[in-house]
């Protein structure tokens, strides 16, 4: 799948706040797109308490919530992403096997 | 700002923020808990959202307080086209920034869960909302669909937890509404987070015929109706119908006003009806009550009141023909804005949404009098436990405007035997005044009768008039009351004949007896007298043989002593 959409991931994270599960979010975020999709993806924070009404226009109820916004279809994540499985089942992509 | 309706209880109540819903607030006092969150439950399809939607939408417009609408199962442009189907302009309102409509959209397969979250995203989206145009009011529309879209029911309890605190702490008055639950007034018990007010929602099909009920379940710190209420969904939003019946404090009117027909009122007492009384005509088919109920139109619109007509058997094309067939003429009437028919099929709605119907039209026509014929097609069977306090609360609303009613009950039978009181037993005790009428059958024809049954506070007739329907119009006419039972129509005249006779007969008769009694009398006298003499002649032959006896004691002495005296007189020293 990789090979066949060379188009970057376009990631939006959104926060609300500087909270523990939202930097453990961006750190969890971090860690498998560089293991995973190095030099394809571009990762947005959107920090919900600044921009609240981006809230309403993303459908973000959850957070912290991970949006893939490219590739289509868009996708949604929630939680911290510390389960890293889910994560790329979330993100349509295959889990390297090592 | 706020308008709080007032609240019967003296005391100072709990704040309340009015629904401006027809009924609604009546039955809670004055509204919802101000600045609380109230539960919206029941099953699908029975008024949920249009309520919510009208709470918003009434607060927006009437109360002044602009509102968020947060909706989880529809999206924006169906609740918009929903709304304008209660005659609420919903795009409208959020471009003056007195609403938002915000549509959360939540699919379980598009979301994958992956370790902590929480709903701090809704709280951010609804607290942007509320602030961007001041929000005091906040609808959510159903919460429960999160249960469906978020696999993680733990956090989901806890947030909804936070969320109904914070929202409190807002001092938000907030609508929740819920799906109904097998076991639980909620599907996910979501009456455990919403304690201070809950309202159930109901459909139910009787008969065919669906009825949509409320009841305020629970409202803490506020006295409330506890029982059902019918609700309709009309073309000017929810009316609930009204608990006036709570109270029973309607001012009591002493002007009369007249049935339309004179003899009537003279039965009446004579001045005819109470304003803002209930009368009942009941009476089989075909025995003249439409007509009553055309006369008394008649009267009030020529006194210039505006008269409403409830008519469930005849259009209103059939009902201006058919009465001006006996002389009322209510087409002028209807041409001059007086009058108003409004025809519909009975079992176009169960009773209650008939009731609220009438209840609407009332409101907008504010009629002087109302007549409703016949009442007994929305009673058709139905049980009475259902109809009485239904029917009471239209009487107590129509009695609060002073509204003078005639009700038309159509009863099964007819015959003679049995009693009236028993055709009616529902509905006779809220009515002020009881009108029957009977057909008579007897002799080859059918004539009408009328009597006052009861008339609440005036002295009424006690007698049985006959009705006749003619061409020039109503009137009541004296019956005959014969020996054995009332005579009408020729029997009527026949019978007077008849005893007419028969009078002259016993006024014979009597001379006879007299003549008899004189002669008996003599002879009685003769033989007193009779007896007179012989008593007469008895004494005076027991007066003689007295003397006799002293005469004969007398000669005997005078005997005695002349032998003494003969003898010698010395011995009879004593005669000296």
């Amino acid at each position: 799948m990789k090979d066949k959409q060379p188009a970057t991931f376009e990631l939006r994270l959104y926060v609300a706040g500087q909270t523990s599960k939202s930097l453990a979010a961006f750190a969890n975020l971090k860690r498998i797109c560089e293991s995973h999709l190095a030099g394809q993806y571009r990762i947005e924070v959107i920090d919900l308490l600044k921009n609240p009404q981006l809230a309403a226009g993303d459908q973000i109820l959850a957070v912290p919530t991970l949006v893939r916004r490219l590739p289509e279809p868009i996708k949604n994540i929630i939680g911290d992403l510390s389960n890293e499985q889910r994560v790329l089942v979330g993100l349509d992509l295959q889990p390297v096997k090592l | 700002m706020k308008k709080t309706v007032p609240v019967p209880a003296t005391r100072v109540s709990l704040a309340k923020a009015p629904t401006g819903i027809q009924g609604l607030d009546e039955l809670t006092g004055g509204g919802l808990p101000a600045g609380r969150p109230t539960l919206v439950c029941g099953s699908a399809g029975c008024g949920k959202t249009m309520l919510a939607m009208e709470f918003l939408v009434r607060g927006a417009t009437q109360y002044g307080e602009p509102g968020v609408f947060m909706m989880f199962e529809e999206n924006a442009q169906e609740l918009t086209a929903n709304a304008r189907s209660m005659g609420f302009d919903l795009d409208q309102l959020a471009a003056r920034k007195k609403i938002v409509l915000d549509y959360v959209h939540i699919e379980r397969s598009e979301i994958e869960e992956t370790g902590e979250y929480d709903l701090e995203g809704l709280f951010i989206r609804l607290g942007h909302a509320i602030d961007s145009i001041g929000a005091k009011r906040v609808v959510l529309d159903t919460v429960e669909a999160l249960f469906a879209g978020l696999p993680n029911h733990a956090i989901l309890r806890a947030e909804l937890r936070r969320l109904f605190r914070w929202l409190k702490d807002r001092g938000i008055t907030a609508i929740i509404t819920g799906e109904k639950g097998e076991a639980t007034i909620t599907r996910y018990g979501l009456e455990e987070y919403v304690a201070d007010c809950v309202i159930t929602l109901d459909q139910r099909v009787h008969e065919q015929i669906s009825t949509r009920r409320l009841r305020v379940l629970k409202y803490r710190g506020s006295a409330h109706g506890t029982n059902e209420y019918p609700f309709l969904i009309g073309e000017r939003g929810l009316s609930v119908l009204p608990v006036t019946s709570l109270r029973l404090d309607h001012a009591a009117s002493a002007e009369r006003i007249s049935m339309g027909i004179p003899r009537l009122d003279e039965m009446l007492g004579g001045k005819g009806v109470y304003r803002g009384s209930s009368v009942l005509v009941s009476g089989s088919a075909g025995t003249g009550k439409s007509s009553i109920g055309a006369a008394f139109i008649d009267a009030a619109c020529q006194r210039g009141e505006r008269a409403l007509l409830l008519a469930y058997e005849e259009s209103s094309a059939q009902v201006l023909r058919n009465m001006s067939s006996i002389g009322i003429h209510l087409e002028q009437w209807v041409k001059m804005g007086l009058l108003q028919i409004h025809a519909s099929r009975p079992t176009l709605h169960g009773m209650e949404q008939h009731l609220v119907m009438m209840h609407d039209i009332v409101r907008a026509f504010n009629p002087g009098v109302v007549v409703v014929d016949p009442i007994s097609n929305l009673t058709l069977d139905r049980n009475e436990a259902e109809v009485k306090p239904t029917l009471m609360r239209l009487i107590d609303f129509l009695k609060q405007q002073q509204i003078t009613t005639v009700f038309t009950s159509l009863t099964t039978g007819g015959s003679s035997t049995d009693a009236p009181e028993d055709s009616q037993v529902g509905v006779s005790s809220l009515m002020d005044t009881w009108l029957e009428l009977r057909n008579v059958e007897f002799n080859g024809e059918r004539n009408r009768t009328i009597y006052v049954l009861k008339s609440r506070g005036m002295a009424h007739s006690n007698q049985v008039r006959e009705f006749v329907l003619s061409d020039p119009g109503i009137d009541l006419v004296d019956v005959y009351l014969g020996t054995e039972r009332v005579y009408t129509g020729t029997a009527r005249a026949a019978q007077e004949a008849q005893e007419r006779l028969a009078a002259e007969l016993r006024q014979q008769d009597h001379e006879r007896k007299l003549r008899q009694l004189a002669g008996k009398r003599k002879a009685i006298e003769a033989q007193i007298a009779a007896l007179h003499a012989e008593a007469e002649t008895e004494e005076a032959e027991v007066k003689f043989a007295i003397a006799q006896e002293t005469n004969q004691v007398k000669a005997s002495r005078q005997n005695a002593e002349a032998i003494a005296h003969l003898r010698g007189g010395a011995t009879s020293g004593k005669s000296k």
